[in-house]
């Protein structure tokens, strides 16, 4: 009988939330093709995820074990991978949107000469387990989408991030250890140490973000953002023509090859709403936009704007909330 | 240090991206082209470590004729060399894209010795696969870490930063080794003068490469569902400052 089989994305034993939403995806396509739904967890640090695999559908967990898994490290993933799935010859093996889920399925595929499809938010719901899946996947890193066929008797893909909430349905399961053997080659690809993030409001966290682009001027100019995020309790980010011009960090950027932000409001001034920075934005869930073009697509998809330049805009919005606040 | 950076031309869209009737493609009509963004990372990567440490820096694109362009555009900011593997019109799988490259890279090393470094983007701007310079790193039996915000050389490794939810991490890759830069690694420079004019003289080599198909088959391009929004004018100028306070006020980010 054949298989859906999940890959866990886990950090020495800590699951990254996205792959519990890649095994209620996978529950579906098992269910859908007739087959059981199974899970793999790489390296013995992260045995103890099986209760919480079943817990959301996976009857069976594979666990590969060698004493260099210990870490992460993209060739020893994909080559433990590629080694359950040379055993098991699943129909479809689902990893996770991440990055170390794209790397591990790519890196596994490889060494298969397989087929795969990354970040995809569809899959066919008549596809029974016997020739090519379809699917639709994002492109232009979500600006485009593709309706596409992975075509091979294991069919390798990734689910986009946050298109399946994670739910239960639990389920009995038994438990198989893989002891791999690890070529030398694939070795050298371990993280070999780390500096661990201090805590405190990110981009990627932050409930306000207040975002300048090419229309704010200069590195200096951004000190009234400045100000405005922090009276708001949030950061400041800022558009690719920015990070270009050399006026702030590429860890402000919003956007396709910048971050993805999701806050309560999100203050975008002058930004033009290309879409490669729409797509990075979208998620918030609500958008002011200060441009001096009515016109501009940013202002055109917010939900709210303001018609003017930022350089008044901004200070008189700082002083409004400083006049309320009394200070 | 001999360092191949392996680049893709992208079309640069504005506001929204448009498709051709058929559903098979982006239409270009009217759009200018690039080096895809992690890309350009890559090649000002390669040149800063060539200036560090000697050596040359190569560029290679499988893409179409004008695909060129793109690869002056990498001489004029300071790579030595260019190949260009010619296909038609349509893009080509990743698999069969990743054949195509390993199979040109392994011709060029024979000839000329091995490269240090293979460098990629993370992932291509238009495709997003995520596996190209994974697959092509595989075949020519190269370490590869995707996802690179910083790399440095330190006695005969390249060592590799990436961001991580938990930190930043760091691998040592005994070299020759490949690398998928990210966007943020570094600001790529602008051409100079001098780079400009040397991209017109540089010869492109073309080397043609035989790729069976791979198993992804693109079977048509369709866009996102756009968020429809009836936007409010909340005012003009710095006297919408009172208007736009109201608003925090009401969405919950202000007391
Ligand atoms: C593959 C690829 C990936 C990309 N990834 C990203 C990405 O991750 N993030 C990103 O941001 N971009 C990205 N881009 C770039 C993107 O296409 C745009 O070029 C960029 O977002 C434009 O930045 P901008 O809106 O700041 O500048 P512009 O497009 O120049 O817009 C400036 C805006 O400011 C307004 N303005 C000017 N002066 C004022 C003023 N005084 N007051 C108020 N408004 C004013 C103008 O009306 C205009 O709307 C990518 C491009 C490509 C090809
Ligand atoms: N047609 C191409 N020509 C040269 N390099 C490519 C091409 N396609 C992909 N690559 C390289 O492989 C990386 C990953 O591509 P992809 O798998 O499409 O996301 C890119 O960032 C490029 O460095």
């Amino acid at each position: 009988m054949s298989a859906v089989l999940v890959v866990v994305d886990h950090d020495r034993g800590t699951i990254a939330p996205a792959s519990l939403g890649a095994v209620t995806a996978g529950r579906a396509l098992a269910r859908q093709i007739g087959g059981e739904l199974h899970a793999v967890t790489i390296g013995a640090g992260a045995d103890a995820l099986a209760g919480v695999l079943a817990a959301h559908g996976a009857s069976t967990v594979h666990q590969v074990h060698h004493a260099a898994l210990v870490d992460y490290g993209p060739e020893a993933w994909g080559e433990a991978l590629a080694a359950v799935v040379r055993a098991l010859s699943p129909a479809v093996v689902l990893g996770c949107g991440t990055e170390r889920g794209h790397e591990v399925v790519a890196q596994a595929a490889a060494r298969l000469d397989a087929p795969a499809a990354m970040n995809c938010t569809e899959f066919d719901e008549s596809f029974d387990g016997s020739g090519p899946l379809k699917v639709v996947r994002a492109r232009w890193g979500g600006s485009l989408m593709e309706q596409a066929e992975v075509d091979a008797a294991v069919r390798f893909v990734t689910l986009a991030n946050h298109v399946v909430e994670p739910s239960e349905a639990p389920v009995a399961h038994a438990t198989t250890v893989h002891d791999v053997a690890l070529p030398d080659s694939v070795l050298h690809s371990f993280v070999r140490d780390r500096v661990e993030r201090t805590a405190g409001v990110t981009l990627a966290t932050a409930p306000v973000v207040v975002s300048g682009g090419r229309g704010v001027g200069s590195a200096e100019a951004f000190a009234p953002l400045e100000e405005l995020a922090s009276l708001l309790g949030g950061v400041v980010g800022c558009s690719r023509a920015v990070t270009n011009n050399g006026w702030r960090n590429h860890a402000d950027q919003v956007g396709q090859t910048g971050t993805r932000i999701a806050p309560d409001v999100y203050i975008a001034c002058g930004i033009s709403g290309a879409i490669q920075h729409w797509v990075g934005a979208m998620a918030s869930k609500n958008i002011i936009a200060i441009n001096t073009d009515k016109d501009a697509n940013i202002v055109t998809k917010a939900g709210y704007a303001v018609i003017g330049d930022l350089h008044k805009v901004v200070p008189a919005i700082s002083a409004e909330i400083r006049r309320r606040r009394g200070a | 240090m001999r360092i191949l950076v392996c680049v893709k031309r992208v079309p640069a869209p504005g506001a929204r991206i448009n498709i051709t009737a058929d559903g098979q493609a982006v239409d270009t009509a009217f759009l200018g082209f690039t080096v895809s963004p992690h890309e350009e990372c890559a090649v000002e990567a390669a040149v800063q470590l060539v200036e560090q440490h000697g050596g040359e820096v190569t560029v290679l694109t499988l893409g179409p004729a004008e695909a060129e362009e793109q690869l002056r555009t990498a001489v004029s900011v300071g790579a030595a060399k260019a190949v260009l593997v010619p296909i038609d019109a349509s893009d080509w799988d990743p698999q069969r894209t990743a054949r195509a490259i390993a199979t040109v890279v392994g011709a060029i090393e024979a000839q000329d010795g091995a490269f240090d470094l293979v460098l990629f983007g993370n992932e291509s701007a238009d495709s997003c696969g995520y596996q190209v310079g994974i697959r092509a790193a595989l075949s020519l039996g190269r370490p590869m870490v995707n996802g690179a915000k910083g790399l440095e050389i330190e006695d005969g490794h390249a060592v590799v930063k990436r961001e991580a939810d938990a930190g930043i991490e760091r691998y040592r890759l005994p070299m020759p080794a490949a690398v998928g830069v990210k966007e943020g690694i570094n600001l790529p420079r602008y051409p100079t003068m001098k780079g400009r004019l040397a991209s017109k003289k540089a010869e492109v080599v073309r080397t043609e490469a035989q790729a069976g198909e791979g198993g992804l088959r693109m079977v048509q391009l369709q866009r996102p569902p756009e968020r429809v929004s009836n936007v409010q004018i909340i005012g003009t100028g710095p006297e919408a400052a009172p208007a736009v306070v109201d608003l925090l006020v009401e969405l919950g980010v202000m007391s």
